[in-house]
């Protein structure tokens, strides 16, 4: 989708953005654009205005503008955030300062390399393992909007990395798992469908995996898409207790399956 | 410069594109698979996609009744074969996507939920909500996951086909990150690079849907099909163009224009039915009539002067009150959030502001039923392609689901083509890939060009259009709309680039997009001038009536020097004969 100019206006708004081009600059900088106000501009119209009609070198991305894709995130002044989601009226007239998200390495300017993220989500498994095998001529698994309403909230991430960037954890220790990656893990644990939870487990519990969460929250609280991974996290850690306790103190053949 | 091979080369990554992979993943194992995608797959503009995907599965419903829906929302321009096979093999694609854990939407019994959709006779169109396309391409991203034989290559721009002695044997690629170009050869290559509604000023579309699969194809000879057809949805939010999916409308919704008259009923769509009556919304009728026919009747209630002035253009209402708070945020919550974020409004208690917004190009690369294009080792699939199922006008949820079928099929026919080929000539493809990356140099790289931007040339293009190829057109607007692509592919040649790096650089992937929305502009105004008949969601002010005694056929439209040169194909007739497309009568 486009956004298209509205009536011109008479303000304006100062962006200081973050640059760094690897081919010439030894150091990051700041520069500084004025771009004209608009009631309904995001910070990503913004941006677009700059590479559109006054600086053609500057480099970010994103895609559909509606949310979804989550291509744009960046931090806004400070915070992680969707930029096609962050309006401009809510900071002006103060000065915006747009950075690439945290803890991840700068590629160019605002884009950064998120190729950790995609291969943690191979380690975890974020894939349906079948609880039992069954022919797609036999039709669908049934599954009823109880179970579904178990996992879905988990099931809305768009993989835009907000919640990295508000880790600390994953900031100081970026073999962590993390937060978007275990709670599509917990997505899959907790489907009706899957079966998948033991060969998940071990990544999962290691020491890169839910343990490492402190439990801060900031992820759930960035999440533009209210995933709560913090709560996937925490339900997680329970459940591997459980098994814990099941497995130290029940006789063995009386344990019982494991409770999602 | 490095060459990379693999049996099979999927372009783009959406949801056709991961289709075809996994296709691939499951029954051969044995093959490599590279799939070069210009963002990451999630990023993919299926994500976008909101309402639903049509399957037979339940028992009220009939195969043949989807295909009659189809054939008749085409206006008779599908292809009959096509949509008979689609329609078989929907409900095995559907399934077998739940079966890889798509969270569809349920019935207390556990069984899928469907829902209705415009232009269909029966409730047939699975949905996870309202965010349909999301869940699938991530559902069909994450699995893709898990097949070790599928290599991707994220954020590379694919930027010409390799063809030699006629035969598609891979791309060139750039890859961003580096900014080299490289070869990346295949035995059998797929486009999966969905549509080009950016050639439009005001769409749904996302700013990756720029045509480049499309013209691609073009370039190297191989014809478009149908790119006359473009399918603008009812109801766009104005000024953004943000898509508020047909399951508002499915689920009780209804478009009333200035007066709160529900003025779909003047213009032959049927009669409107009391919201609470227990056969609202009916199927085939008013608000589910299919979204050509709506998007014409704004245009001509505008004309009435019954729409809504707005800073962004005119608008009419649509109104969701009535299905209260539970059921909106039960089954269309994702309309509630845009336009709260977006419009600053809440459905729950105030109307929506909608208007035509362009969604879909009909056309697309000429494939057979196999997504075979032309050229042999090149096979298609997705919004790039045209099969065609779709004809004069989409039916809303039926592409979703060619994603699915299609992208499966044209896997199966390049893993075929590929037992049978000749090997590829390793120095051919790298002497052309050598030219390819010299030309990029030498045309985007040099300073001196001229003084022409990008942003400048893409509000030309996007604003003729918009003026000449809209939702009503005459020989007139559209001959105007064809000069003026012709002057902007002529001044396109003095771009001058401020951004000469090599890593990532965006200015650089925009122009060559640009070049290549140029292409299909090109290849769709003309289609347009050539066509003269009125027929689905083609009008011709000039040519009011449909003629299928000399328009019941697919345009191809080839590449050339100059103008485009416009052939014909006959459509494909098998059960049913081209008649009236009657809506609003049971």
């Amino acid at each position: 989708m486009a956004a298209s100019e509205p009536t011109p206006s008479d303000k304006v708004v100062v962006l200081e953005v973050f640059r760094y081009r690897p081919e010439e600059d030894e150091e990051p900088f700041y520069q500084t654009y004025e771009v004209p106000y608009f009631e309904d501009w995001v910070v990503l119209d913004a941006l677009n205005h700059i590479k559109n009609e006054i600086d053609g070198t500057l480099t970010f991305r994103w895609s559909c503008r509606m949310g979804v894709c989550g291509s744009c995130g960046m931090m806004v002044n400070g915070d992680p955030m969707l930029t096609c989601a962050a309006f401009i009226r809510d900071y002006y007239p103060a000065t915006i300062r747009v950075e690439p998200l945290n803890y991840f390495p700068v590629i160019r300017d605002l884009v950064i390399n998120m190729d950790d993220f995609l291969d943690k989500l191979t380690d975890v498994q974020t894939w349906l393992v079948p609880k039992e095998e069954k022919p797609v001529s036999e039709g669908e698994y049934l599954q009823t909007p109880v179970e579904l309403a178990k996992y879905k909230q988990f099931s809305m991430c768009i993989n835009c990395m907000l919640c990295y960037s508000a880790c600390p954890v994953y900031g100081q220790h970026p073999e962590f798992i993390g937060p978007a990656a275990l709670a599509l893990a917990q997505r899959y644990n907790l489907d009706s469908r899957d079966g998948g939870a033991d060969e998940r487990a071990e990544v999962m519990f290691s020491h890169e995996g839910i343990w490492e969460c402190t439990f801060v929250g900031d992820c759930s609280r960035v999440c533009p898409k209210n995933v709560d991974p913090a709560g996937a996290i925490q339900q997680a850690k329970v459940t591997a207790t459980k098994d814990w306790y099941r497995s130290v103190l029940l006789p063995l053949g009386k344990k019982k399956g494991k409770d999602a | 410069m490095e060459l990379l091979q693999h049996d099979i080369l999927i372009v783009g990554g959406g949801g056709a594109g991961l289709r075809a992979a996994i296709a691939i993943g499951e029954e051969n194992p044995n093959l490599s698979v590279g799939v070069v995608s210009k963002v990451y797959p999630m990023r993919s503009h299926t994500v976008s996609a909101e309402g639903g995907a049509a399957a037979v599965v339940k028992p009220n419903d009939s195969l043949d009744d989807h295909c009659y829906d189809t054939i008749s929302g085409a206006d008779w321009m599908a292809d009959q074969d096509a949509v008979e096979l689609f329609v078989n093999e929907a409900p095995r694609e559907m399934t077998q996507l739940e079966h890889w854990g798509c969270p569809w939407s349920r019935e207390p019994d556990g069984s899928v939920a469907v829902r209705p959709f415009g232009g269909m006779k029966i409730e047939r169109t699975w949905f996870a909500a309202d965010k349909t396309g999301f869940h699938m391409l991530h559902a069909l991203f994450q699995t893709a996951l898990k097949y070790d034989n599928v290599t991707r290559y994220d954020e590379w721009f694919a930027t010409k086909l390799l063809v030699t002695d006629g035969v598609c044997q891979g791309v060139t690629a750039i890859e961003l990150r580096t900014g080299q170009v490289r070869a990346v050869v295949a035995k059998g290559t797929i486009l999966c690079t969905g549509g080009a509604g950016r050639i439009f000023s005001f769409t749904t579309n996302a700013a990756i849907k720029t045509g480049d699969g499309m013209s691609l194809a073009y370039r190297a000879g191989v014809p478009l099909k149908d790119m006359e057809f473009v399918q603008y949805h009812p109801t766009g939010l104005p000024g953004t163009g943000i898509l508020i999916t047909e399951a508002s409308r499915g689920e009780g919704g209804i478009l009333v224009n200035k007066h709160g008259q529900r003025y779909l009923q003047d213009y032959d769509l049927g009669q409107a039915l009391d919201i609470n009556d227990p056969e609202h919304p009916q199927k085939r009728s008013m608000e589910l009539g299919p979204r050509d026919r709506l998007s014409q009747a704004f245009i001509q209630e505008r004309e009435k002067g019954g729409t809504i002035q707005g800073e962004y253009g005119d608008y009419v209402h649509l109104d969701v009150r009535h299905m209260g708070e539970a059921k909106i945020n039960k089954k269309i919550p994702f309309v509630r959030e845009l336009c709260r974020n977006y419009a600053g409004i809440d459905p729950v208690h105030e109307l929506i502001p909608v208007r035509p917004v362009v969604h879909y190009v009909m056309g697309g690369v000429h494939t057979n039923i196999n997504g075979e294009t032309p050229m042999p080792g090149l096979f298609a699939a997705g919004e790039c392609a045209c099969v065609s199922i779709n004809g004069a006008n989409r039916l809303g949820s039926n592409s979703l689901t060619e994603l699915l079928v299609f992208g499966a099929r044209a896997a199966r026919a390049a893993v075929q083509f590929g037992t049978s080929c000749g090997d590829i000539d390793a120095e051919k493809v790298m002497a052309q890939a050598t030219e390819e990356q010299q030309r990029i140099r030498k045309q985007f790289f040099q300073p001196g060009n001229g003084d022409e931007t990008i942003a400048g040339l893409r509000g030309e293009l996007t604003t003729t259009m918009e003026e000449g190829a809209g939702i009503y057109r005459t020989g007139e607007s559209l001959q105007a709309t064809c000069n003026t692509i012709r002057e902007l592919k002529e001044r396109f040649g003095n771009v001058e680039l401020a951004d000469h790096s090599l890593t990532f650089n965006t200015e650089l992937t925009s122009a060559l997009e640009l070049e290549y929305m140029l292409d299909v502009a090109e290849a769709l105004a003309h289609s347009a001038l050539a066509r003269k008949e009125s027929r689905g969601s083609h009008q011709r002010i000039d040519y009011p009536e449909r003629d299928d005694g000399q328009y019941l056929r697919h345009s191809l439209a080839y590449y050339g020097d100059g103008d485009p040169r416009i052939d014909y194909l006959d459509v494909v007739i098998t059960r049913w004969p081209p008649g009236e497309r009657v809506y609003g009568s049971k």
